[in-house]
């Protein structure tokens, strides 16, 4: 590793803990400034509020209770959630565990899928790629909210898949899978179509590039020429994306725990939004935009690996 | 190839539209009258020839509940519900004192989930237009004041945008929302949507903006319209802003449907329009309810609906020629 890339690196990582902490804070704010909860609603006990006022200290100014929160949730205290009763840190790690699981999964199964379809239809006019491209372009109007829906439907017909939830504490790997199985697609297909999509034109047009021509003019095989010289090219520009995709797949997991009733970060977030649960909004927020970081961190880091020149200082 | 499914998607995208705007006239029921016999009653076909296989006027057998635990309809063949043309200021309806006709069924309190479906596109649509308007004038804006102005300016309006672009829009749009209170009426609830959305979606027009803004000031034809004494607001607005006229189209076509699946999700966790308004987020929410789809498809009609949007605007988008903005695909929408 030359000293650039390491440069590069942490001023990347600079940026994400940044990142952090202004998510969070934001979240904390909006969360305490929104109306309607334990301390000013119309139904609550005066007694009850009188309590949450004084752990929340309440009376203190705006910013020096955030001041308190700050300097408490950088020992990793993240306060108690008034909601649940429980410690913030304890319920958000449950909670995230599910959500990495079904991210991670469906990114996995997205690449798997995404990027050997975009090799084949950008390099291919075959009645296979035909069909690829055509199922991938419809695919691409079907976002995780309604391909969750359609899959649902489909699983509460045929009976082949749980229908929603996740696994009891102690089943059997596969029963896991099978319930995890409906989340994941239903998150991984609308990504997969993208991922095939931009693969696809990548690849068109690495193999217009005058150096494929050269290599193919030497007598390179068209399977080497593809998977080899013009893969190498065509990665460049799907990696770039990869940043974005991890931030689409956010947004699309929310809408997946919703209506699959998968126990996620997205759901406890927006339990803790509607119940005003001021600490407990933040350290979701926290938690997520730290697994956001660290996605964004790693697919820089990639795409530093293949493309020296994106480490370069803009 | 892309020029016409190009065309195809402007066709579509415009009888989406035009059937939302003539929604009062294209239904076929109030949308908020309950049919107790019909309570998640399957779609209605019309038929047009009887059972002795003559043409015949439009007409529908009414549904008889046979089976009350199943919810098994049959056509009930000894009667008939003729289908008038144009009464009652409506295209196709059934007399009311014959019984109704429910073309896509109905939903869990026996409403026509059709004429829902139709009116609650004009809530759906018209929230994602106007938060895509709002959307771009202030993402021109912004990008116009920082292209323009340079310097530390420029820099602070772009670390802005950057970080409004990494965050997943959803938690952004359904943070800002739930920071409200959580009841208020539909007027409120149409604007404040639209307000939300556009508060999440103005950095992609900004940065875009900003570097048409950025070129084209250090062209020769605003150097000599500084020269005649023109000032900066006249340069932008006369000069520079139409520069970006085509960017900003393209940006359109790509943040519609991000809203219009924005509205949805927000209606469909509750924080959007809610009962009795019909939005197409609002109806799937009802459909979600204890899984009533399950047993009763047609309740995932809007679904349906959206997926066509999108797919209308997708095509239209795929058609916006190959100005670099293609080359991101619409990642906003997932």
């Amino acid at each position: 590793m030359h000293r650039g890339f390491l440069q590069f690196v942490a001023r990347r990582a600079a940026a994400a803990a940044l990142l952090v902490v202004l998510v969070s804070s934001a979240a904390l704010i909006l969360a305490r400034l929104a109306p309607g909860d334990r301390l000013t609603g119309f139904d609550v006990d005066p007694a009850v509020a009188a309590a949450e006022c004084e752990r929340i200290r309440c009376q203190d100014p705006l910013w020096q209770q955030y001041a308190t929160w700050l300097g408490r949730a950088a020992r990793f205290d993240l306060g108690m959630s008034s909601r649940y009763g429980r410690p913030v840190g304890q319920l958000v790690e449950e909670r995230a565990g599910n959500s990495v699981i079904l991210g991670v999964c469906a990114l996995v199964a997205a690449t798997a899928v995404g990027i050997p379809a975009g090799i084949l239809t950008g390099s291919r006019r075959s009645v296979v790629a035909r069909v690829t491209r055509t199922a991938s372009i419809i695919l691409l109007s079907i976002p995780p909210l309604l391909a969750s829906l359609t899959l649902l439907l489909i699983a509460s017909r045929t009976g082949w898949f749980p229908v929603g939830g996740i696994a009891i504490d102690g089943a059997t790997l596969l029963e896991q899978a099978r319930h995890l199985a409906l989340p994941v697609a239903a998150l991984a297909l609308p990504m997969a179509a993208t991922l095939e999509r931009l693969q696809s034109r990548a690849m068109a047009e690495a193999l217009s590039e005058r150096c494929i021509i050269a290599a193919s003019a030497r007598g390179v095989t068209s399977a080497r020429l593809v998977w080899r010289h013009a893969l190498k090219l065509s990665l460049k520009p799907v990696l770039a994306i990869y940043g974005i995709v991890i931030g689409a797949l956010f947004s699309g997991s929310f809408a997946v725990e919703y209506i699959m009733a998968w126990p996620g970060l997205g759901a406890l977030m927006y339990e803790a939004l509607v119940a005003r649960d001021a600490y407990l909004v933040a350290g979701c927020a926290a938690a997520g935009a730290l697994a956001l970081a660290v996605g964004i961190l790693i697919s820089d880091i990639a795409l530093g690996a293949v493309d020296p020149r994106s480490t370069e200082p803009a | 190839m892309t020029a016409r499914s190009a065309r195809a998607g402007a066709v579509l995208f415009g009888g989406i539209v035009l059937a939302a705007i003539a929604a009062p006239v294209l239904i076929a029921n109030p949308p908020e009258q309950q049919f107790p016999g019909y309570v998640q009653a399957p779609p209605m076909r019309p038929h047009l020839r009887d059972d002795n296989g003559r043409w015949q006027r439009p007409f529908v057998y009414p549904l008889r509940l046979v089976d009350r635990l199943e919810r098994r309809f049959v056509e009930d063949r000894s009667r008939r519900v003729t289908l008038r043309w144009f009464a009652g200021g409506r295209l196709l309806s059934a007399d009311p004192a014959e019984g109704p006709w429910l073309p896509l069924g109905g939903d869990a309190l026996g409403r026509d989930v059709y004429s829902r479906l139709l009116l609650g596109s004009r809530l759906s649509l018209g929230v994602a237009l106007l938060a895509t308007a709002g959307a771009l004038a202030l993402g021109a804006l912004v990008g116009a004041i920082a292209g323009f102005a340079g310097g530390r300016l420029e820099t602070l309006l772009m670390a802005l945008a950057d970080f409004v672009i990494v965050l997943p829009v959803i938690y952004v749009v359904v943070a800002l929302r739930a920071a409200m209170p959580l009841v208020l009426s539909t007027g409120i609830i149409f604007w404040a949507t639209a307000a939300i959305l556009a508060l999440a979606g103005w950095p992609f027009a900004a940065r875009g903006v900003r570097a048409i803004v950025a070129v084209e000031n250090k062209k020769e034809y605003a150097e000599s319209a500084r020269a005649v004494g023109a000032t900066p607001w006249q340069i932008l607005h006369r000069h520079l802003l139409p520069a970006a006229r085509g960017f900003l189209v393209a940006q359109g076509i790509l943040l519609v449907p991000a809203f219009v699946l924005a509205e949805a999700t927000l209606s469909l966790v509750g924080l959007g329009f809610s009962e009795p308004d019909s939005s197409w987020g609002g109806m799937l929410r009802e459909a979600g309810r204890g899984r009533a789809f399950a047993e009763a498809p047609w309740l995932l009609a809007p679904a349906a609906a959206i997926a066509v949007t999108l797919m209308a605007l997708q095509m239209l988008g795929s058609g916006l020629g190959d100005d670099g903005s293609r080359r991101v695909p619409n990642l906003r929408q997932l």
